[in-house]
């Protein structure tokens, strides 16, 4: 019996399952080591060659080191993991979130002050907007 | 014998320890939000209980990919403030209750729930920005704290219905502890959030209402709510509200007793990319 997985039909999110998990263990743990301010510096020297390191996919170090974080996600990424090579850039997290969406820092952060994103026309991938 | 006097539960966006870490805390931007944890820093101060029963979730700090337990109690004596990337934040060291502790775990596994035993550990932003919004910035924290981490990182985390149920389990297991202490339960994250994809920055300012006043009311039914509904209507990270329902399952009115008094109720938009929400309840 395959598993029910009713959270694939929500926009512009991808839920970190088993699956993911399992596609981005590698990826996630090179995130992971970069809690370490050695590693970071190493990272920082040479991404490309730090990345090789680990056994991850070509198209998951490309996402890496175009700091893409959608592509990361759709990789196995998880977002808590991801943030600390945004941490390692010293951006924040917000510009982080803004990356994502496909908005610049400033509008993403008026989003924000102005109540967030309403759920109105965001609960179903194609669903149509209200109003 | 020791018991639960109350729950509280709140957000725990790191934005806001950073916030007071940095100092920023009177800045307009953040002063709305400290205001509505004025009265419960007094209420605090007022009812400091002999230990904090501390529902959170760590965030990739103590528990990478390598090992990823579902529910998670902090045996140990002490707990350091985790480096997250950028330093550890400047609050005291959580002095945790090991007795205690140990004797919830063995209450709640003999009651069919299978606790992972954590003897050394550092705990995250999910601990000590709860802490941080109660106490200010003291020297010391007030008592000592159990950290109960939960996993919600690696989808799916435990249901609403267990976590009710485990918490019905862990009032049980502090009732039958044999010195009088007084202990509360905290239960922190959510409220609404998404921090991935093109969804991110959601905000459900009816859901987050309608679930505080559920959880107030009637944390049954509430705690019968699937995951599929926090994450499409709350965000995917909003689905940490089910580690309200561990406290919530931890008060007498669930067991019988009178429904509880509450003390304080707060709702803030934004922090950061998230919805902060609080709650104060008292057995009475």
């Amino acid at each position: 019996m395959s598993l029910d997985k009713p959270y694939k039909d929500i926009p512009g999110t991808t839920i970190f399952d088993a699956e993911q998990s399992r596609l981005g263990y590698h990826l996630n743990q090179f995130c992971m080591s970069l809690m370490k301010a050695e590693n970071r510096e190493r990272f920082k020297a040479n991404e490309r060659a730090y990345l090789d390191e680990w056994p991850m996919t070509e198209e998951q170090k490309q996402a890496v080191l175009a700091r893409d974080l959608n592509r990361c996600i759709a990789a196995g990424g998880n977002i808590y993991f991801l943030a600390k090579i945004g941490a390692t850039d010293g951006r924040s997290f917000q510009y982080m979130a803004a990356s994502m969406t496909g908005m610049t820092q400033e509008e993403y952060a008026k989003m924000m002050l102005a109540g967030g994103r309403s759920i109105e026309g965001n609960r179903f991938i194609g669903e149509k907007k209200h109003g | 014998m020791a018991r639960i006097t109350a729950s509280v539960y709140t957000s725990h966006v790191p934005a806001i320890g950073a916030a007071l870490d940095l100092g920023k805390s009177g800045e307009p931007y953040w002063q709305p939000l400290f205001k509505g944890y004025e009265p419960s820093k007094a209420w605090l101060k007022a009812n400091t209980p002999d230990v904090i029963f501390l529902v959170y979730n760590d965030h990739a700090t103590a528990f990478s990919l390598e090992m990823i337990p579902t529910f998670a109690i902090g045996c140990a004596a002490e707990f350091k403030p985790a480096d997250e990337g950028w330093g550890p934040r400047p609050v005291p060291t959580v002095i945790g209750h090991p007795e205690l502790a140990a004797h919830i775990a063995q209450s709640v596994i003999q009651d069919d729930f299978d606790l992972t035993i954590v003897n050394k550990m550092d705990v995250d932003h999910g601990l000590t920005v709860p802490l941080s919004l109660l106490c200010g910035q003291p020297q010391a924290w007030p008592c000592p704290v159990i950290p109960f981490a939960v996993n919600v990182v690696q989808f799916p985390p435990p249901s609403g219905r267990r976590c009710f149920e485990l918490g019905k389990a862990i009032r049980r297991a502090i009732e039958s502890y044999d010195e009088p202490l007084n202990v509360q339960v905290w239960g922190t994250g959510g409220m609404s959030h998404q921090l991935q994809g093109q969804r991110a920055g959601l905000i459900n300012r009816e859901f987050d209402n309608a679930f505080l006043d559920q959880l107030i009311a009637d944390p049954d039914s509430l705690s019968r709510k699937p995951h599929i509904d926090y994450v499409r209507e709350a965000g995917s990270e909003g689905v940490e509200l089910v580690m309200w329902l561990i406290a919530r399952g931890a008060m007498s009115d669930v067991a019988g007793g009178q429904p509880p008094r509450l003390v304080h109720r707060f709702y803030h938009v934004p922090a950061s990319n998230t919805a902060v929400g609080h709650a104060i309840l008292e057995n009475v």
